[in-house]
């Protein structure tokens, strides 16, 4: 597999990976204002988010109907789907893309619900890979009591319920989390990932982000001609810390 | 009269089952005891319609039937409509939307029956959408690792048509020829009739180059429809008797 550099693509993506409550959104939130600011054409697309194959999802996971086979191709649908029709043409077109969760996602949560790595992989091998990805690397408990502080109502899914860890929600949730981390470690120097340390505060975080965003990407090359004017802040979900899952409305 | 009935019915013998690749995580294949039987074919090959027939012979043989096809699962089969309707998904989308649809019946229905020991017909399996794929230019290694949760079936009948025949099939029928089964999203031709008939060669094609893969029977499909089902009639039999 190839990143979009190395296939000759004008345009650039960036990825952000981490456990929920990692703080990974709101790093890439940030990179996206400054780059804005910067006259660079940037386009952001989150994980789980496309809206053809949103009413399907959120039917499964509402009724429970997903096993991992049908939660793993169900994700990778809506992958594709924001791939084809949004990323590619972008791409071509000379942007900076941002994905709040890339491939990466699917590669560690599929394989702790069950699913052979082999299968997960070679389904998302039409994707190139990101030209940088920043892994969000938070302890364990760090990110757990992020999101658990705020003693969120957490869903079957995104607690993990449905590998039957644990009857309660909270303990699954912990299990889940942790079985994930050690995927995304796993997979760390296989993919090059820059491992950001989120225990650190979000703006020496976002110091080291925008300093490898600009040492990496040749950013001139990437600003229009006449830059538009900086469009208002739209934080997606008006939360600091929130699970990937959550629907939208 | 009603001993000698009883003894008509035939217990199928099970067979040797197992997964085109690693399967559904937890699933035992020695445990599906019934027996699965796929019928692939065009839009007026007769697929319906043999279906049909099948399932009515079965159940006066006294065997439990279930049914499935594309585009029946509970998960995404209206939100699978909708998206086709305003012909917006791309190609990749699509097939994977497709596989969705399939692994959903396949867990929920296909898996469970088989358990139960029922016979299910499956109108269209993977091989349908596979070789849609294929014309649309889909890499094959990357289908067959998706299809690899599949389960082998029983018997696969692939109901061969020329693609004329299918032309004058779904005028009579419909009036009509359907956009999809036209291949219309392929830009073939902008006029309707050549591209069916281009399309229509072109899935025979991929269809045989599958057969070469998967090993299905292929069925002459343009000759009366009695005739076809009495061949599927003799060739289920003996899957039933375990021959």
């Amino acid at each position: 597999m190839k990143t979009f550099a190395q296939l000759k693509f004008p345009g650039r993506l960036i990825a952000v990976e981490g456990l929920d409550g990692s703080g990974k959104s709101t790093q890439i939130y940030l990179l996206r204002r400054w780059l804005e600011a910067e006259g660079v054409r940037v386009y952001f697309s989150e994980w789980n988010s496309s809206e053809l194959v949103k009413s399907a999802t959120s039917k499964g996971k509402k009724r429970e109907l997903l096993t991992p086979t049908t939660f793993s191709l169900i994700h990778a649908t809506d992958f594709a789907d924001r791939y084809e029709r949004h990323l590619l043409p972008l791409l071509r077109a000379g942007y900076v893309v941002l994905c709040d969760r890339y491939i990466y996602t699917a590669f560690a949560r599929d394989v702790v619900r069950g699913c052979p790595p082999a299968w997960v992989r070679g389904m998302y091998n039409f994707a190139a890979l990101p030209d940088l990805t920043f892994f969000f690397k938070a302890d364990l408990e760090v990110s757990l009591n992020r999101i658990l502080d705020g003693r969120p109502k957490l869903k079957f899914f995104e607690a993990g319920m449905d590998l039957r860890l644990s009857s309660d929600p909270y303990e699954s949730f912990r299990i889940f989390q942790g079985r994930i981390l050690e995927q995304y470690l796993a997979m760390s120097t296989e993919f090059n990932f820059v491992v950001m340390d989120a225990n650190e505060r979000i703006e020496a975080q976002q110091s080291i982000v925008r300093q490898m965003v600009s040492r990496r990407i040749d950013l001139d090359r990437f600003k229009r001609q006449s830059p538009l004017p900086l469009p208002p802040p739209v934080r997606p979900r008006g939360k600091l810390v929130e699970l990937e899952d959550e629907p939208a409305e | 009269m009603k001993a000698n009935l009883q003894n008509h019915i035939v217990v199928p013998t099970p067979g040797r089952r197992k997964f085109y690749g690693h399967g559904i995580p937890g699933v035992k294949a020695e445990e599906l005891v019934g027996k699965l039987i796929a019928v692939e074919g065009a839009d007026g090959s007769g697929r319906s319609t043999q279906i049909a027939r099948l399932v009515e012979w079965l159940e006066t043989c006294g065997h439990a039937t279930v049914q499935v096809g594309l585009k029946r699962s509970t998960l995404v089969s209206e939100e699978l409509e909708r998206a086709q309707e305003g012909n917006i998904l791309s190609r990749t989308t699509l097939s994977l939307f497709y596989t969705t649809d399939f692994a959903d019946q396949l867990e929920n229905i296909i898996l469970p029956a088989l358990k139960a020991g029922a016979i299910v017909l499956a109108d269209r399996y993977i091989y349908t959408l596979m070789a849609r794929d294929m014309v649309r230019g889909m890499d094959e290694a990357w289908l067959k690792n998706i299809y690899g949760i599949a389960l082998v079936p029983d018997a696969v009948f692939y109901l061969e048509v020329d693609a004329e025949e299918l032309v004058q099939r779904n005028l009579a029928k419909n009036a009509t020829l359907d956009y999809w089964e036209s291949g219309m999203d392929l830009g073939l031709s902008r006029d309707v009739f050549d591209s069916f008939v281009q399309y229509q060669t072109a899935m025979q094609t991929a269809f045989r180059r599958l057969q070469k893969t998967y090993g299905f029977t292929i069925i002459n499909g343009n000759r009366s429809v009695d005739g076809i089902t009495s061949e599927l009639r003799k060739k289920i039999g003996a899957v039933l008797a375990g021959k």
